[in-house]
């Protein structure tokens, strides 16, 4: 390590050792100190130190375990003076590698990573889900509460008090801080699974104009499942989630046109959209599948790959993504779903072939004053040139319509088939 | 830690109130967990007081006018919540009532 090292390589190897370790190094301080604030405050410390230290003496060879241990002493000085009982003091000190942690590090460091635990600590059921999301892009993600707020167009202070009210639920619950046991992972992996997406998801929604720390949860979310997907090797629907997303993430800049408007699939501009995400996706989709045990986040991913793998709109394999719909509707038995499948069986077979699914769905009222549903009748009856019938279920959809975008393209259809 | 666990049901349970606990009592206890238990006589034996300006005012019937009735309770010696919630899971109120998981203060 030479002295000296240039300002802007330390600030940048401080700034991806932020993205990389700050789960880690939290994870780790929760678990030696059970205390989540202190586990903050801590880590927070140990990069400000870097900043200062790395210009210095050089940004160290392993920047996780350096972080890690600058924490753990500012984690003794701080209780310390507090004057905590020896006991505690000693176990902080050692940072016990305890022997039920799950896995090793990777740049094999020797600290456990215990970031699976922290997941899972802050996806447990008994938190409400705004706590749950607030919980884990603070602690996991590093995101400060100012940033967690913006993104879920709430004030600061109401998420810092749903920050503290839920770590000291943690506490008083005696919510466990660990990766639950063999018996419960099936009940609760979703839980996590579905934290993750749903990040991803009030990122995508984002246009343009939005916020870009909304946007940048997307970021997040791909890199939270990455770890999950890396910790949880044998959970197929892991990997299948952190598939989805990647497939989705590569068509982000291609879904808005310069005016921030949405642009449907099929008029994407293909050459757009990100090969490298995609081939991404493929590969660990396909990973997950052949542990044969497939999932809705597998599925849907299939879906997306789908997609994402046809060179022009009228290439995609509408076949395979029907019989992918109806799959996914044994996992996921809803309307959308439905409706999905209705879309992907007309296109494969042809407008007659849908309409029956969607009878059976107006049927149910399942999804009434879903703007959606009729377009869609009206969409498939309109090529099979039914022009009256089309007509008037353009109208209907064009009464429930939610966007301005929404209505202009239900009136132009509905122009069309009025001549 | 301790959990308190509240035992609730609807006018219906009471049909269950001589069942007992189906040998869940004796798991607990072998499992070291319980560490008091009772039940209750129905709600409409009870009396509520609340004592308002030095005024004592007595009232019929328990305090919380809702379907749900508290029908017994007990204490458990727990690791953690999940621990709580999976013995409250396998308590046979469970199925036909319902049970709070109350954490309690130090």
């Amino acid at each position: 390590m030479t002295g000296d090292a240039d300002r802007a390589a330390v600030d940048s190897a401080v700034a991806s050792a932020f993205r990389e370790e700050w789960g880690k190094v939290v994870a780790t301080l929760i678990r030696t100190t059970g205390d989540w604030d202190l586990a903050e405050e801590c880590a927070q410390d140990a990069f400000a130190l870097a900043l200062q230290r790395w210009p210095r003496d050089g940004i160290p060879g392993r920047p996780g375990a350096w972080l890690t241990t600058a924490a753990r002493n500012r984690a003794i000085d701080v209780l310390r003076r507090r004057a905590v009982g020896a006991a505690k003091l000693r176990e902080v000190a050692a940072m016990s590698y305890s022997p039920s942690g799950p896995v090793l590090d990777d740049d094999e460091s020797g600290v456990p990573d215990d970031r699976l635990r922290l997941m899972f600590t802050c996806c447990h059921p008994a938190l409400s889900l705004e706590a749950r999301v607030a919980l884990t892009l603070r602690t996991l993600a590093g995101l400060t509460t100012a940033e967690i707020a913006r993104a879920f167009l709430s004030s600061e202070p109401t998420m810092a008090k749903r920050l503290v009210r839920a770590k000291q639920k943690i506490q008083n619950a005696g919510i466990p801080y660990r990766v639950p046991p063999a018996h419960l992972l099936p009940d609760r992996t979703p839980g996590v699974l579905g934290v993750l997406y749903l990040l991803f998801n009030e990122g995508y929604s984002a246009t343009t104009g939005a916020d870009l720390v909304r946007q940048n949860l997307c970021a997040e979310a791909v890199r939270l499942a990455r770890v999950l997907a890396a910790l949880m090797p044998d959970e197929a629907e892991a990997a299948g989630l952190l598939a989805l997303m990647l497939l989705h993430d590569a068509r982000r800049s291609a879904r808005l046109d310069a005016a921030g408007d949405l642009v449907t699939l099929e008029d994407q501009d293909r050459s757009s959209w990100d090969q490298a995400s995609i081939g991404e996706g493929v590969a660990v989709l396909a990973g997950a599948l052949r542990r044969g045990r497939p999932g809705p986040y597998q599925i849907q991913a299939a879906i997306a790959a789908c997609h994402a793998t046809a060179l022009a709109a009228a290439d995609t394999d509408w076949a395979q993504i029907a019989g992918l719909y109806e799959q996914l509707a044994r996992f996921l038995p809803t309307p959308v779903v439905a409706l999905n499948h209705a879309v992907a069986a007309g296109m494969a077979f042809g407008p007659a072939a849908a309409l029956p699914l969607l009878a059976a769905l107006e049927e149910s009222g399942q999804l009434a004053g879903y703007h959606l549903l009729p377009a869609t009748k009206a969409d498939m009856l309109r090529r099979l040139g039914r022009l009256p019938e089309a007509s008037l279920a353009y109208r209907e959809a064009l009464e429930l319509a939610g966007t301005d975008a929404e209505r202009r393209f239900l009136t132009r259809r509905l122009a069309e088939t009025s001549i | 830690m301790q959990y308190l666990l509240l035992i609730c049901g609807d006018e219906s349970a009471a049909a269950h109130a001589e069942e007992g606990c189906g040998g869940w009592t004796q798991e607990m206890t072998e499992r070291g967990l319980l560490r008091s238990t009772g039940g209750l006589r129905p709600p409409a034996e009870a009396r509520t007081v609340r004592v308002r300006r030095r005024q004592l005012l007595l009232s019929d019937g328990p305090f919380a006018e809702t379907k749900e009735q508290i029908a017994g309770l007990c204490i458990l010696e727990c690791a953690d919540l999940d621990e709580a919630v999976q013995a409250a899971a396998r308590h046979p109120a469970a199925s036909y009532g319902s049970i709070e998981v109350r954490p309690m203060l130090p």
